[in-house]
């Protein structure tokens, strides 16, 4: 690979070897998008048939749910701002904005725990009814991969610490970086046409 | 690395405000504004996919010469998009056009709120774009 290599440019892209490995990540983005296309075809089918458990609008609130959207937003933002800090040469940007980003997301996923709690409380769980389940399945599903980038860039922030910025670790920063703004594109999805939605009908 | 040392990540912070704007006018027209529910849905689904749009261009950089033009493979993108379309609106179609879940036969206004539901809820393809 290091035939390739390349002098001038990000760090990520000057390998071969890097810029194949973001050529699949984007492919495994659109394996991605495949993913939730069928979780949302679910829900939107099955939207309205709550049998007797309490109905969306009647348990979706509008602040928790904003708060979450920008405490999502936000996270975007400052994973953006990490990999420019990153390509600007600066570890000590990237590993800053990147607990940003990371304080963010459990913020997030911790609102979103709270919630779940909280309809399940009021009757609304992944058994009572096939509108429950989907959306349960939906947004947990969301849960889950930001529980799962957390963990990654945990992991990744060792690694940075342990050999610093090179071809390779910046490769794996960028990939989470599109990762992570991939999750807020599903979340504003969700945001829209389940909560949005689920409170106007 | 010339064009990378900006200190400001203009492009960056454009594209945050203009998201955080998007999200407070779709949040206003669902919560606040006087428009009907199929408006109310056409336009938030509209301001979702610019959202979208803004994630792709200003924060994950989809159009980057430095990568010699081949990190992004827009075939298979626009493959994801195409399937994603076809799943949703296609479930809806087959599963829900015309349908009404009503068991009792009384319910008329919830069939009208479902079909306006499913006319909409075909644009949630664009989660790709």
């Amino acid at each position: 690979m290091s035939s390739h290599e390349l002098k001038t440019g990000p760090l990520e892209y000057r390998t071969e070897e890097g810029r194949l490995s973001i050529l699949g990540f984007w492919i495994f983005l659109g394996a991605e998008i495949v993913l939730f296309a069928t979780l949302f075809a679910t829900y939107a089918v099955l939207f309205g048939r709550t049998a007797d458990a309490p109905s969306p609008g009647e348990l979706f609130e509008a602040k928790t749910v904003l708060i979450m959207t920008f405490m999502l937003l936000t996270s975007s933002f400052t994973c953006g701002i990490a990999i420019h800090e990153m390509r600007r040469g600066s570890v000590k940007g990237l590993r800053n904005w990147m607990i940003v980003t990371l304080i963010l997301g459990l913020g997030f996923l911790g609102f979103e725990i709270y919630e779940f709690v909280h309809y399940s409380h009021e009757g609304a769980t992944l058994q009572s009814s096939a509108y429950w389940s989907s959306f349960f399945t939906l947004a947990g599903t969301h849960g889950l991969h930001v529980t799962l980038g957390i963990g990654w860039v945990i992991l990744l922030l060792i690694q940075l610490t342990q050999r610093g910025l090179t071809p390779k670790t910046s490769r794996k920063f960028f990939v989470i970086g599109l990762y992570w703004h991939f999750l807020d594109v599903v979340w504003i999805f969700i945001f829209t046409s389940v909560y949005l939605i689920g409170m106007v009908v | 690395m010339t064009t990378h040392n900006k200190r400001i990540p203009t492009q960056h912070i454009v594209g945050f405000i203009v998201s955080i704007t998007l999200t407070l006018v779709a949040a206003w027209a669902a919560l606040q504004s006087d428009l009907s529910v199929r408006w109310i849905i056409i336009g938030i689904m509209a301001l979702a996919i610019i959202q979208a749009g803004i994630q792709l261009f200003m924060f994950m950089h989809v159009v980057e010469p430095e990568s010699q033009g081949g990190h992004v493979p827009w075939n298979m993108m626009f493959h994801g998009g195409v399937l994603a379309t076809i799943l949703v609106a296609g479930s809806l179609f087959t599963m829900s056009f015309g349908f009404t879940h009503d068991h009792d036969g009384d319910g008329h206004n919830q069939q009208q709120q479902q079909e306006e539901h499913n006319e909409n809820e075909g644009s949630t393809e664009n989660s790709s774009h």
